[in-house]
């Protein structure tokens, strides 16, 4: 084993070298492909070690323990610092093959200069691996057992978390290459934006998801139930999202209209640069915050340089080379263009937004040494209103013609959609009864988002004037993009919708409860059946716990002492479920955690947490009824399966290359 | 300022981003107006030995503290201005989570309008430089390469 191992790490620095010849155009493609399979080898040999609990491994001693669950041993692979740059560099790859393997039909020098400028990317980080943070040293003599994994990170959620955020991050690097290739090349071209769109569109599939399930993970696992923090590492995700988001409006103008060619290039630099940004934030710990696992300031500093060289030196060649790019034909404010031009200058704007927040905090401590806080109640401020005026022009935008548009048309048609989400709004805000204006106009928004949506599908089947027959051809037969569209648009409305309810609705109630007390929760009564202790390897019946899959399953192998509170969860005297929530204790790590108990809905969610238990014997029960919770990531999902039809749109799939516009795609 | 390096070490080391149990039971106020009062506060106030965490959802001991702090000048009767004002004198802006508007925070909370508006202006002058008019007609040469490549 510490032979194979060996070897790998004397390869891994040879492929680096090897990638540095691209500019011998044709060795760029195959020498792509070596490379992932080289980097693929070594993830594999980490994993492998992670598997059998070859503790001589430093890492592998550190991160993990014998008795932990097959799965998280896998997992844990990525669950720490070293392994985590290695996925890192695995996708790098991976994107870097695909690139050389899919693009066949790239015009040669394109080809060459994007993958040499990956390989650049490639051999930065590869440096970052082996001189700070080999992840194959070896600890001699071995020790008996592992360091165990942090058990926050010992869940489902989390263990495939890392592995897409990584995927939108550094499917990002490909839209960067693309962008710092066709600035050599001085052009940019409606082939161009038609090449990088579907990795963009990828890469912000990939940090969508990513980003709801680390949301989601925070939601069942931190036990309050909060699923949005505004924690600098949560921003560091977000903010390429979001240059991603605009990223992929604006590609749509330099494909259709041969526009904004420069803004979109900055854009695309951006959106990597705040992807190494995130990664700078989290694998440094600079910005202290509820998930730096890792802290270093060597790191820190070699991916701040890494960082600081992308970042200048790709701007500096945008300073230089982006005048060349002229924009073309006609431009009129009120358009698609237009529109995209809005919401490009929104999303911008709320990332600039988070930027500031995130890095403010640092910014005054390194000026005047005083340290300020920036947390929720400042996003939420300054943050929200530019989300606000997005989602207004969204569906007016979606169904402006390109090139022109009669603003007074367009209202026109949008006239049922605005006066059904007004008099949603309106009757959310009778019916609430005096409760703020939060819910009533969030959830206008919302509306307005999805029935825009409807609308346009509407008219583009022709339904008033054709009938319902001709109508649903039609729509079979709309490019796949403009269901993309429409799809990841209403999911965006159904994450408004959840987002607006869960902020505005939830019920709460805290207090201390003994066995056979019964809380009442909104329409329902929850009662305290009692609590039961488990040490290590004790058997456990489940007795009917019907449960999220990370509560303890009957007869499982277990790594960590538990105590399970049951609680009955009746409606109108009916018993509807049976919730068990946890307080397991971690004895390798000497840590706790709480498992809540959740008895998901489509309508809500009932999410009770087991607390501490008191002098007189009573327990603390926290119960919460969290109205349409998970819409939010319902419709983050619905967002990310938009943008994966809209890649199955022909004129999108990857290396295909038409020249001619396909006016409708016959179905199939 | 040692206290708060202390604080902050123990945050580091001793008490980890772990299942907060925020609110306990016995510290809710009886009277429900005023104890909502103290829970729209305490999520403006950052448990200061903790990472990024409101004293609402936070479960470390001093979150406690200051949130049966806050309970207590809010039943002697100040407003949540003054509640707010006497814990920032106590312990500095830093509890602070939405920090306060002056000019040392002017570029934080300038930052989005005025990005805004700059862009909005970047965006009109780039409209207003576009003809608004359809395309320019041919020139000879490109008539002629139009032609040409018409006829293959």
């Amino acid at each position: 084993m510490a032979f194979a191992v060996a070897i790998f790490q004397s390869i891994i620095p040879m492929v680096g070298a090897q990638r540095r010849w691209s500019d011998w155009m044709h060795v760029a493609g195959p020498t792509a492909l070596i490379q992932f399979a080289l980097v693929s080898v070594a993830f594999a040999a980490l994993v492998y070690s992670f598997i059998i609990s070859d503790f001589s491994v430093a890492l592998v001693a550190n991160h993990s323990h014998s008795l932990k669950p097959m799965i998280y041993k896998v997992t844990g692979t990525w669950g720490n610092h070293e392994g985590s740059m290695l996925l890192w560099v695995l996708i790098l790859s991976l994107f870097g093959g695909m690139v050389g393997l899919f693009g066949r039909d790239l015009p040669v020098s394109l080809k060459a200069r994007t993958l040499a400028v990956q390989a650049m990317i490639g051999v930065a980080f590869i440096a970052f691996i082996l001189f700070t943070s080999n992840p194959f040293e070896r600890l001699l003599p071995a020790p008996p057992d592992g360091g165990d994994l942090n058990p926050l990170l010992q869940d489902i959620g989390l263990a495939i978390h890392p592995p897409f955020l990584y995927l939108g991050y550094v499917g990002l690097s490909v839209s960067f290459s693309f962008a710092v290739a066709a600035l050599l090349e001085g052009r940019v071209d409606a082939a161009w934006a038609r090449w990088v769109r579907p990795w963009t569109l990828l890469a912000w599939v990939c940090l969508t998801i990513g980003i709801a399930l680390g949301s989601y993970w925070a939601y069942y696992e931190l036990g309050w139930g909060g699923w949005w923090f505004w924690d600098p590492v949560e921003n560091a995700s977000f903010m390429p999202w979001l240059i991603a988001a605009a990223l992929l409006h604006s590609a749509i103008v330099v494909e259709k209209r041969s526009s904004l060619k420069a803004w979109t290039i900055l854009l695309a630099i951006l959106a990597f640069s705040l992807s190494l940004m995130g990664t700078f934030i989290v694998r440094s710990g600079v910005l202290t915050s509820v998930h730096a696992f890792a802290t270093d300031p060597d790191r820190g500093a070699f991916i701040l340089a890494i960082l600081f060289v992308a970042v200048v030196g790709s701007l500096t060649l945008f300073a230089w080379r982006a005048p060349i790019m002229r924009s073309e034909g006609v431009f009129q404010p009120i358009s698609r263009e237009g529109a995209l031009v809005m919401n490009n200058l929104l999303l911008a704007v709320g990332c600039a937004v988070v930027f500031v927040g995130t890095l403010a905090p640092l910014a005054r401590e390194f000026l005047d040494g005083e340290k300020i806080s920036v947390g929720a109640p400042f996003f939420d401020l300054a943050f929200t209103p530019f989300m606000v005026m997005l989602f207004v022009i969204l569906p007016l935008g979606a169904l402006m013609p390109w090139k022109r548009a009669d603003g007074g048309k367009i209202m026109g048609r949008l006239y049922w959609a605005a006066a059904g989400s007004l008099s949603i709004g309106g009757a959310v805000y009778g019916f609430q009864e005096g409760k703020g204006l939060l819910a009533p106009v969030g959830l206008a928004l919302a509306a307005w988002l999805m029935l825009g949506v409807l609308v346009e599908l509407w008219e583009r089947g022709g339904f008033a004037k054709a009938g319902a027959v001709t109508g649903f051809r039609r729509l079979g037969g709309l490019p796949r993009s403009d269901w993309g569209k429409a799809v990841a648009h209403s999911g965006l409305g159904l994450m408004v919708m959840g987002i607006a309810a869960i902020s505005a609705w939830e019920i709460e109630d805290i207090r201390l409860a003994r066995p056979g007390d019964v809380i009442p929760l909104g329409p329902y009564e929850v009662r305290f059946m009692g609590v039961e202790r488990l040490p290590i390897g004790a058997p456990f019946e489940s007795a009917g716990c019907a449960m999220p899959s990370n509560t303890v399953k009957a007869g499982s192998q277990r790594n960590f002492e538990t105590t399970i509170g049951r609680f009955e969860l009746r409606s109108r005297g009916e018993l509807q479920r049976i919730l068990c929530s946890e307080k397991r204790f971690y004895p390798v790590q000497r840590m706790p955690t709480t498992e809540a108990a959740i008895d998901p809905g489509f309508l809500r969610d009932v999410y009770i947490v087991l607390g501490e238990i008191g002098q007189d014997g009573a327990w603390a029960v926290r119960s919460y009824l969290k109205p349409l919770a998970n819409w939010i990531w319902i419709g983050a999902l619905v967002m990310s399966i938009g943008g994966l039809i809209s890649l199955t749109d022909r004129r999108y799939r990857i290396g295909a290359v038409r020249s001619k516009r396909i006016a409708a795609v016959p179905a199939e | 300022m040692i206290w708060r390096a202390v604080a902050i070490m123990l945050c580091l080391f001793v008490l980890q981003p772990t299942a907060a149990h925020a609110v306990e039971p016995d510290e809710i106020l009886k009277d429900p107006l005023l104890e909502q009062r103290a829970r729209g506060i305490s999520k403006e106030l950052r448990c200061l030995v903790c990472r990024n965490e409101s004293i609402d959802d936070s479960s470390a001991d001093l979150a406690r503290d200051l949130r049966l702090l806050v309970r207590e000048r809010l039943l002697a009767g100040d407003t949540d201005q003054q509640v707010i004002d006497f814990v920032v004198e106590r312990y500095g802006e830093f509890v602070l989570l939405r920090p306060v508007f002056s000019w040392k925070n002017a570029v934080l909370w300038a930052a989005g309008p005025l990005i805004f508006l700059l862009g909005l202006f970047a965006a009109i002058a780039f409209i207003r430089k576009r003809p608004a008019t359809g395309p320019q007609p041919l020139s000879k040469e490109e008539e002629q390469r139009l032609n040409a490549l018409l006829k293959d």
